[in-house]
C-alpha cells in the first residue's frame, strides 16, 4: 500500500520492542463483542492511483461542467476566473499540509497571510477588524446573530426578506435549537421591504443582504440609525464579495457586523464548498467576535512576528463559556482569497467589479427585450431577478437539455412561495461572453 | 542584532537572549530565511497582477451607491505575488517536511491524487444550484462516500453537510435535542455529561444548545469512572459526550457497558469521532452502541489541514436519530439521484439546515479518493500501523519520559511532565526545543487531566527510520533536560526557527489585528536605513 511506509519486517521489530506478539494485542481494550474478525465486510480493497483517477473521471463525466456551456447561475456562489497563481500557491505543501498555527515560530507563513487577509477584509467591508475566516457565508451569518444576541443581551433577530433563503434557514435552525427568536420577512422579490418600523426594544439585530438575494442594491444608512436608536445591531450580509469593488461598503452605511461569502475571490464553485466566510465588526465588539484572530507582536529578538491571539474567547480555553464552538476555520480558502485579491490589487479589483456590472447590465437589456419577460430588479450588481410568463423551473430544465445553464429558478429555494414560481435569478460575471448571452436569448425564445 | 529584551511570554525566568543572538546581516535575512514585509508595505500604484479588459461604459444600475474613495488595496505584479507567498510558505512547518506528531490532530500524509481529482472539470467547478439533472455524478460521489462512512461505522444514516468537527457536534447534539423534543423530554433532560478530558468543543457545543455540562471523573487508568457515570445518570440527563479512543489515547474498555447504562437511563450517546483513525476498518462504532458520531474527514481520511481548515464533519446517526438529520439529503431515485432540500417532503422530521448548499464537496472528493486508494484492507492496515507506531514511541521513550498511563495506547501516547520535575524545563520549553531539532512539537497542555501534558501522535505515515530518529532526538532532549545543566538553553529555544519565542502577552494586551500605515515594522526597510 503506497501510503504506508512500514514493512512487515518493521512491524515485527516494532511489535518486539513493544513487547507483544501481534497487533491484535494492542487492541485488547476493545470489547470482544466489537472486535471484527477481519476487514469490514462489503467494501472493496485498495486501488492504484490510475484506477482511482478513472473512477473520478467517471463521476465527472456524469456532470455538466459550467466551463463547457453558457452559464448564468449565481444565488450565493459565482463563477469567476481564478488566476493560475492562486491554485499553485495553495497547493504548496508548506501551506496545504500545515495545521492551525499553534506554534508561531514555525508557522509565520500562515500567520502572516491571515494577518494580511484580516486587513483586506477590513478594507473591503469598511470595518475596523476582521477575523481569520469562518466556514462560509451562511454559518458566518448565523454566528453574527449569536454575537449580536450576546452584545445586546436580547434574543430577537429580524431577517430581511432579501436574505438568501438558505442563509435564513441556517439562522432559523440555530435560533430554534439555541432558544432565541428569528423573525423572517416575506420574500422580497420587488425590493420594497422597509424594516425600520419592525425594529423594537426586543430586537437584537436586523440582518439584511446587499445586494439582496433578488439582486437589489440598497442603502441601509437609515436602517442602521434606527437599529442604533433602538439598541440593536445592523448585520449586513454580502454573498457576492466582488460587489464591494464597486459599491459603498457596509461599514460606511453604519453596519455593526459584516459577513460575506468570500468564494468569488480565489475559490472555485466546488459544488458548494469548501468556501470562506468573512467576518468583520467594530473594534468595540472585538471580544465578542467568534473565530480565530492573528495579531502582530515581536519575538525575543524584537523582530515583528504574528501569533493567534485573544484566544480566551475560544472553546479550547473557555470551554462551555466560549463565544462559539468553532475550532477549524477555512485557512486555505482564506489563503486563496488573499492571493487572488493581492493579484487584483486596487485597480484590478475595481475593474473586475466594473466588468461584472457591465456584463449584467448587458444581459438585463437583452432579456428585457424578450416578450413577456420583466426584469424586477430596479438596481443590481451582477445578478438580477426576472419574471417569466410561465413557471421558471421547467424553462431552466428545457434550456439545460439544450446545454444552457440559465440561472436559478427561485422556486427551488422557495418551494412553498407561489409568487416565486415564475421567477428566474440570472447572474453574469466576467466569464460570460456575448455569444453566451446570445445563446441564452435564443434558447429563451425557443422555450418560452 | 544585540538583544537584551525579556519577552518570554510574560513568564518568570526570562530569555537568556544574548547566548542566542545571531550575527547581523545587512538585509536581516539569514540565507534561506528571508524577511518578508506585508503586501501593504510592497504595493505601488500602477502595478497589477492581472490583465483584465476595460469594462464597457454603461449607465450603471447601482442605485446611486457607487463606492467613493480608495479601498486601500496594494498593487503588486504577478512575480512579486509569487515570491511573497513562496517566501511566506518557507516559514511554515508541514507534514510534507517530516514528523508532525500533533496529538489529536492526525497529521498524516495528504496524497496528491486527492488534490488532482478534486480539481477535475465536472467536479471542482460545479455550481451547487445548477439543475439536478446536470450534477448526477456529484450526487453519486457523495452517496458513494456516505455508503463507505455508514459501512465503516456500522451506522444506518449519515448527515453529510457539517463543515468541520465542531459543526458536526452541533449537528449531532441538535439531533439529540430534536429526539428529546419528539419524546416530550427536552425540558426535563438538561444535563450533558462529558469527561474532563473532553475537547473544548464538546462543552462549548452543549452549552450553546442550552444544556448544562457536568463533568464525569476519570479513573486511575485514564478511562471514564463507570461507577461515577452510573451514579450521575438519571431522568435529567440528555446525553453523554465521549471521545473514543479518548483524548488520553486510550480505548474506553467499558464502552459497551457505558452505552447500555446511558440508554437504560433514557439518554443518548454522542461519540466525538476525532480519534476514529485509530480504529477505522477494525472496529465499528455502531457495535459499541453510539447514537451519533462526527467524522473529521481532515483527520481520519486525510483531507489536508490547510493551516487550519477547511475541514468537514459528517455525522453518522443511529436509527433513533436518523429521522432528525438536517437538510440537504441525497436520495437514490430509480436510476438517478435527487436532493431533498428544505420544504421537500421526506421521511422524518429534519432538524433544519446547518449550512448553505450541500456540504464540503471538495473534502468529500478528497476523502473518497483516500478511502478508495486504501480500500477495506488498507484502512485496517493504516489504523494498525498508527496504533503500532504510537506504542513503539511509548515503548522507546518510557524509560526517559513519563507516560501518563499504562499501555497499550491507541494511535497516540500521552506523557506528563513528571520527567521534567525539578529540571527548570517546562513542557513548553521542551516543545520549543523540539523545533530546533527539526520537528513540529506534540500537542502541549492537552488533555487537561494530566500535568504538563504532551500528546504524541506519530500516525501511520512515518517510516520506521524516521520514527527512530525522532525517538533518538526526544531521548537526547529528555536526557539533557534531566542533566539539570541545560534549563537556560531550553528557555532560549527555538534558536534556529524563522522566529524566536513570540510575545503573546503583548499581542493580547494591545491587539494589532490589521495593518495600518502607522504600524511600521521594528527595524524597518534596510534600503531606507542605508540611504539615511
Amino acid at each position: 500500500m503506497r501510503y504506508l511506509p512500514l514493512t512487515d519486517a518493521d512491524r515485527r521489530d516494532m511489535l518486539t520492542k513493544v513487547g507483544v506478539k501481534a497487533v491484535d494485542d494492542l487492541f485488547r481494550d476493545v470489547p470482544a463483542s466489537a472486535r471484527l474478525p477481519g476487514k469490514v465486510a462489503g467494501l472493496p480493497d485498495h486501488l492504484g492511483e490510475l484506477e482511482v483517477e478513472r473512477a473520478f473521471q467517471g463521476f465527472a463525466a456524469m456532470n455538466v461542467s459550467p466551463a463547457s456551456v453558457p452559464f448564468f447561475v449565481g444565488a450565493g456562489a459565482y463563477r469567476h476566473h481564478v488566476p493560475s497563481t492562486v491554485d499553485y500557491m495553495i497547493q504548496r505543501g508548506e501551506f496545504l499540509t500545515s495545521y492551525t498555527p499553534y506554534q508561531p515560530e514555525i508557522t509565520q507563513g500562515t500567520l502572516q497571510y491571515l494577518f494580511e487577509f484580516q486587513t483586506q477584509v477590513s478594507l473591503l467591508t469598511g470595518m475596523e477588524v476582521a477575523n481569520a475566516s469562518m466556514y462560509d457565508g451562511s454559518t458566518a451569518a448565523s454566528e453574527a446573530v449569536l454575537m449580536a444576541n450576546r452584545i445586546t443581551r436580547r434574543g430577537k433577530a429580524l431577517l430581511s426578506g432579501g436574505l438568501h433563503p438558505q442563509y435564513r434557514q441556517v439562522i432559523e435552525t440555530t435560533a430554534h435549537w439555541q432558544g432565541y427568536k428569528a423573525v423572517a420577512g416575506k420574500a422580497d422579490a420587488a425590493g420594497l421591504e422597509d424594516l425600520i418600523a419592525a425594529v423594537d426594544k426586543e430586537t437584537s439585530c436586523v440582518v439584511v443582504q446587499n445586494p439582496s438575494f433578488f439582486g437589489h442594491v440598497r442603502d441601509f444608512t437609515k436602517l442602521a440609525a434606527a437599529c442604533h436608536a433602538a439598541g440593536a445591531l445592523l448585520i449586513v450580509v454580502v454573498t457576492e464579495v466582488v460587489s464591494l469593488g464597486l459599491l459603498m461598503p457596509p461599514g460606511d452605511m453604519g453596519a455593526d457586523i459584516v459577513v460575506c461569502e468570500g468564494q468569488s475571490i480565489g475559490n472555485g464553485l466546488g459544488f458548494g464548498g469548501p468556501y470562506v466566510g468573512l467576518f468583520a465588526t467594530r473594534e468595540k465588539y472585538l471580544r465578542q467576535m467568534p473565530g480565530r484572530l492573528a495579531g502582530e507582536t515581536v519575538d525575543a529578538d524584537g523582530r515583528r512576528g504574528f501569533v493567534l491571539t485573544l484566544s480566551t474567547r475560544e472553546q479550547h480555553i473557555r470551554r462551555e463559556k466560549a463565544t462559539s464552538n468553532i475550532c477549524t476555520n477555512a485557512g486555505l480558502c482564506a489563503l486563496a482569497f488573499t492571493v487572488h485579491l493581492t493579484l487584483l490589487g486596487e485597480a484590478g479589483f475595481r475593474r473586475l467589479a466594473e466588468l461584472n456590472h457591465a456584463k449584467a447590465c448587458a444581459l438585463a437589456d437583452h432579456v428585457a427585450a424578450l416578450p413577456g419577460v420583466e426584469v424586477l430588479s430596479d438596481s443590481f450588481f451582477n445578478e438580477f431577478t426576472v419574471r417569466l410568463p410561465k413557471a421558471a423551473a421547467p424553462v431552466v430544465e428545457a434550456l439545460a437539455d439544450r446545454r444552457i445553464l440559465a440561472g436559478l429558478p427561485v422556486s427551488r429555494l422557495l418551494p412553498d412561495d407561489p409568487d416565486a414560481e415564475s421567477l428566474l435569478l440570472l447572474a453574469a460575471t466576467e466569464t460570460v461572453t456575448e455569444q453566451d448571452m446570445a445563446a441564452l436569448v435564443a434558447g429563451l425564445k425557443e422555450v418560452l | 542584532m544585540v538583544v537584551s529584551i525579556d519577552r518570554s511570554q510574560g513568564r518568570a525566568g526570562g530569555v537568556a537572549a544574548e547566548t542566542a543572538a545571531p550575527a547581523a546581516t545587512f538585509t536581516g535575512n539569514r540565507a534561506l530565511q528571508i524577511e518578508e514585509p506585508l503586501i501593504f508595505e510592497m504595493g505601488q500604484p500602477g502595478r497589477c497582477g492581472v490583465d483584465l479588459p476595460e469594462a464597457p461604459k454603461v449607465k450603471d444600475r447601482l442605485n446611486g451607491l457607487r463606492r467613493a474613495g480608495e479601498i486601500g488595496l496594494p498593487g503588486l505584479s504577478e512575480p512579486q505575488v509569487v515570491q511573497h507567498y513562496t517566501r511566506l510558505s518557507q516559514k511554515n512547518y508541514a507534514i510534507d517536511m517530516g514528523v508532525y506528531p500533533l496529538g489529536s490532530c492526525t497529521m498524516k500524509h495528504n496524497p496528491r491524487v486527492n488534490e488532482k481529482v478534486a480539481r477535475l472539470a465536472g467536479i471542482g467547478d460545479l455550481h451547487p444550484l445548477q439543475p439536478i439533472s446536470t450534477v448526477q455524478g456529484a450526487l453519486a460521489l457523495i452517496d458513494s462516500l456516505a455508503h463507505w462512512l455508514k459501512t465503516l461505522t456500522g451506522m444506518p444514516a449519515v448527515a453529510m453537510s457539517p463543515a468541520a468537527g465542531a459543526h458536526g457536534e452541533m449537528c449531532g447534539m441538535m439531533a439529540i435535542a430534536a429526539a428529546l423534543e419528539a419524546k416530550g423530554e427536552r425540558a426535563q433532560r438538561k444535563i450533558v455529561l462529558a469527561p474532563e478530558s473532553a475537547h473544548g468543543t464538546n462543552p462549548a457545543t452543549a452549552a450553546s444548545l442550552g444544556f448544562t455540562v457536568r463533568p464525569i471523573p476519570a479513573n486511575a487508568r485514564g478511562r471514564v469512572d463507570l461507577a461515577a457515570l452510573k451514579a450521575a445518570l438519571g431522568p435529567e440527563v440528555a446525553a453523554i459526550m465521549l471521545t473514543n479512543p479518548n483524548t488520553c489515547g486510550l480505548f474506553e474498555n467499558d464502552i459497551v457497558e457505558i452505552s447500555q447504562a446511558v440508554h437504560a437511563a433514557g439518554a443518548f450517546f454522542y461519540c466525538d469521532g476525532a480519534n476514529f483513525n485509530a480504529i477505522a476498518g477494525r472496529v465499528r462504532p455502531g457495535d459499541l452502541g453510539v447514537d451519533c458520531m462526527h467524522i473529521n474527514l481532515h483527520k481520519t481520511f486525510s483531507t489536508p489541514h490547510g493551516g487550519g481548515g477547511p475541514g468537514a464533519g459528517p455525522v453518522v446517526l443511529s436509527a433513533a436519530l436518523a429521522p432528525y438529520a438536517p437538510y440537504p439529503w441525497i436520495v437514490k431515485d430509480g436510476d438517478g439521484w435527487r436532493v431533498a432540500e428544505d420544504g421537500a417532503p421526506v421521511d422524518g422530521r429534519p432538524l433544519g439546515r446547518l449550512k448553505a448548499f450541500h456540504g464540503q464537496m471538495g473534502m468529500f472528493t478528497r476523502a473518497l479518493a483516500y478511502i478508495m486508494s486504501h480500500g477495506a484492507d488498507g484502512l485496517k492496515q493504516a489504523s494498525e500501523d498508527a496504533v503500532l507506531s504510537a506504542n513503539y514511541v511509548m515503548a522507546a521513550l518510557q524509560d526517559v519520559m513519563s507516560p501518563a498511563f499504562d499501555g497499550p495506547c491507541m494511535h497516540e501516547v500521552l506523557f506528563d511532565d513528571g520527567f521534567l520535575k525539578d529540571t527548570g524545563v517546562s513542557t513548553l520549553d521542551f516543545a520549543k526545543a523540539m523545533i530546533d531539532e527539526g520537528y513540529h512539537p506534540m500537542t502541549m497542555y492537552f488533555p487537561l487531566v494530566v500535568h504538563g501534558a504532551m500528546l504524541i501522535e506519530p500516525t501511520e505515515s512515518q517510516a520506521k527510520e524516521d520514527l527512530d530518529l525522532f525517538i533518538a532526538a526526544l531521548r537526547s532532549l529528555a536526557e539533557r533536560a534531566k542533566s539539570g545543566m541545560a534549563a537556560e538553553d531550553f528557555k532560549a529555544a527555538p534558536r534556529f526557527a524563522p522566529r524566536r519565542r513570540l510575545d503573546e502577552t503583548l499581542a493580547a494586551r494591545k491587539p494589532v489585528l490589521r495593518w495600518r500605515p502607522s504600524n511600521n515594522p521594528p527595524g524597518g526597510d534596510p534600503l531606507k536605513q542605508a540611504a539615511e
